[in-house]
């Protein structure tokens, strides 16, 4: 019969207007500052440093200031100071850290290449995105204190990525324990046998090497000056 | 005990006119006339300005709640930090709205495009006057107060199209015209819809229309107009006329965004903007009351039981649930386009009217049908109100419905 059609529809209409009230599953709606917004486990913005513990985030960075990232940056935003001294990482091999580490996030764009070129897996993107500040200045450029978060937020915030990279290190380093107790135990054959071409480092052997630059420490070459991109 | 019990029904009902003579009392006769007018405005403007700001509000959050989100619920009372759901929206958009810049375009007629929002404003506040909102609160007491109702209503329809030929802009005007042609089509129905409340009562007076619906069958039944059968056909064809007649969806044509910029809007900003909205809702407001006052039963309260609630009480009861389903329906129905608008009115309507006007002749003339008679009154007068509606709609959608949609 005529205006069937509309008594359905607004029936339809009164249904989601009670059913709102009663039924919280079928308000869409965030109320955003109050509830935190959810975002993709693929969802990325700026990229962050990776430390091993959260108690001493400076004494345990992954990064070595190798600055191939510093390199690769399209837009320049990252500057890098190597470290005068060095100190062991994680496998106890001596390294150099970073003394000075600054990503400019009002240039960053959020390619990520950054992350694709680490060979120590020290960098990677952030999910933090409530960065809004006053000072479009000194606010927005990061230095290595504010970057570094430890592994256990990024296991929180990429848990598959963050499995993944713990599994390879984790390999890698039981190969370079491997090697180093055949070495121990067969001193001789030792020395012709087919050494792990990729000792230099304990995660080429776990990442796909072509896509990998070799690692400055395994062929140092003269560091250009850095470029004049934030003396700040 | 039915002495106190009136007693007190009578103080509950009689205190706005008590306190008001309790402030004029001491005038001389004319200068107490004029100060009781203007109280009785004051007070007019004051509930329906108040109306119209929680009016906005609510239907922004039942618009929401329709469409399965919250609504506005940020904007709080301001220097206090209280949200109370968002109470603050009205007063925030009214300040945004008094301190927007004021434009007039240079090719408008100044002197029309100025006095357009304020013509239009004048009318709908005009049709306050004569709405019994108590048992003793009629600000006019007219004999003609319906014929008075209507003519200032359709006058609104008239400062519409003065905004959409003083804006000298394309949109404006054909807004205009729309307006326009939805006026004559839906005034028509509006009017035929209410003659046979007019005839049933034998006044034009709306104190007198809403005193004939008093009283009860067996003290559960009220005898409103609503539940006779051609009242319910004539709410029905009052409330599309009434959508009409008010600009609302689905049938507001002469601002349909979509096509039409803003409409008649388009070259108004600030206060004036503020000014057409507020007519609007006025409007709309004023015609949900004429249609409590002539169907629902006015002020009388719909149980006997129920009578100790004062009678404004349950005037503003019938109008806010007539204005949600205002609200209601503007969250259902899709605008129709100006030739559906234009044929609904002239094929549908009307002839529907027309039959209930007959109806209503009916009904009236076999007042004094008793026993088995009573139900072959009921029989007659519904199958004079579902046969020509099943008939007309059969006629009408002939060919084109059920519609099917398929999908290229």
């Amino acid at each position: 019969m005529l205006g069937s059609g509309l008594i359905k529809g607004l029936a339809v209409t009164a249904k989601n207007f009670v059913g709102s009230f009663h039924d919280p599953e079928r308000l869409v709606t965030l109320e955003y500052p109050e509830q935190p917004a959810k975002v993709a486990e693929n969802y990325r913005n700026f990229p962050f440093l990776v430390s091993e513990s959260a108690d001493d985030p400076m004494g345990t960075l992954r990064c070595v200031a190798c600055q191939i990232c510093e390199k690769e940056c399209p837009p320049q935003c990252i500057y890098i100071e190597k470290s005068k001294a060095k100190k062991p990482d994680a496998n106890g091999k001596l390294q150099l850290f970073p003394a000075v580490f600054d990503i400019d996030i009002s240039v960053c764009m959020s390619c990520q290449i950054c992350v694709e070129v680490c060979p120590f897996d020290a960098i990677k993107m952030d999910q933090h995105f409530e960065i809004a500040e006053s000072d479009r200045f000194n606010a927005l450029l990061l230095r290595r204190e504010q970057l570094a978060k430890p592994n256990s937020y990024f296991h929180q915030i990429h848990p598959t990525e963050a499995a993944q990279v713990d599994a390879m290190l984790a390999e890698a380093a039981r190969k370079a324990a491997a090697a180093a107790a055949a070495k121990a135990a067969a001193p001789k054959p030792a020395a012709s046998a087919p050494a792990p071409a990729a000792g230099s480092t304990r995660l080429a052997a776990a990442q796909s090497p072509a896509a990998r630059p070799a690692p400055p420490a395994a062929a140092p070459r003269t560091e250009p000056a850095p470029p004049p991109s934030n003396p700040a | 005990m039915i002495a106190i019990v009136t007693a007190s029904e009578r103080l509950a009902e009689r205190w706005p006119l008590m306190v008001r003579d309790l402030v004029t009392g001491g005038l001389p006769e004319p200068w107490r006339w004029l100060a009781n007018s203007l109280i009785a405005i004051l007070v007019i403007l004051l509930a329906f300005a108040t109306l119209f700001a929680l009016l906005t509000l609510a239907e922004r959050k039942l618009l929401g709640r329709v469409q399965n989100r919250p609504g506005p619920n940020r904007t709080g009372l301001p220097f206090t930090g209280l949200r109370l759901g968002g109470l603050g929206q009205p007063l925030a958009d009214g300040i945004k709205m008094l301190t927007k810049e004021d434009i007039v375009p240079r090719s408008a007629d100044h002197v029309l495009h100025f006095l357009a929002p304020v013509a239009l404003l004048a009318f709908s506040i005009l049709t306050f006057a004569v709405i019994p909102y108590g048992r003793h609160l009629v600000p006019v007491e007219l004999d003609a107060a319906v014929l008075y109702f209507f003519a200032a209503g359709a006058a609104t329809e008239l400062a519409i199209f003065m905004a959409g030929w003083a804006s000298r802009n394309k949109y404006s005007l054909l807004a205009a015209m729309r307006a326009l042609a939805q006026l004559i089509s839906y005034e028509l129905p509006l009017l035929l819809s209410i003659v046979p409340v007019v005839m049933l009562a034998g006044t034009l007076s709306t104190t007198a229309i809403v005193e004939a619906q008093g009283g009860w069958t067996a003290g559960v039944i009220p005898h409103w107009h609503l539940l006779t059968p051609w009242g319910f056909a004539g709410f029905i064809i009052f409330l599309i006329s009434a959508l009409a007649e008010s600009n609302r969806s689905p049938f507001d044509l002469p601002e349909a965004e979509s096509e039409l910029i803003a409409g008649h809007l388009t070259e108004y900003s600030g206060f004036k903007y503020a000014l057409f909205f507020m007519a609007e809702y006025f409007g709309m407001c004023a015609l949900c009351g004429m249609g409590v006052t002539l169907f629902l039963g006015g002020w009388q309260a719909p149980f006997a039981f129920l009578e100790f609630i004062p009678s404004y009480l349950w005037f503003t009861l019938k109008l806010l649930a007539l204005l949600f389903t205002f609200i209601w329906i503007r969250a259902t129905f899709p605008r129709l386009r100006i030739d559906q608008l234009t044929r609904l009115a002239w094929k549908f309507l009307v002839p529907l009217a027309l039959v209930n006007l007959a109806n209503a002749a009916f009904w009236s003339l076999t007042r004094d049908w008793s026993g088995a008679l009573q139900l072959v009154r009921w029989a007659i007068a519904l199958a004079l109100v579902v046969v020509p509606f099943v008939l007309i709609g059969r006629q009408l959608t002939a060919g084109i419905a059920p519609r099917t949609y398929r999908y290229a």
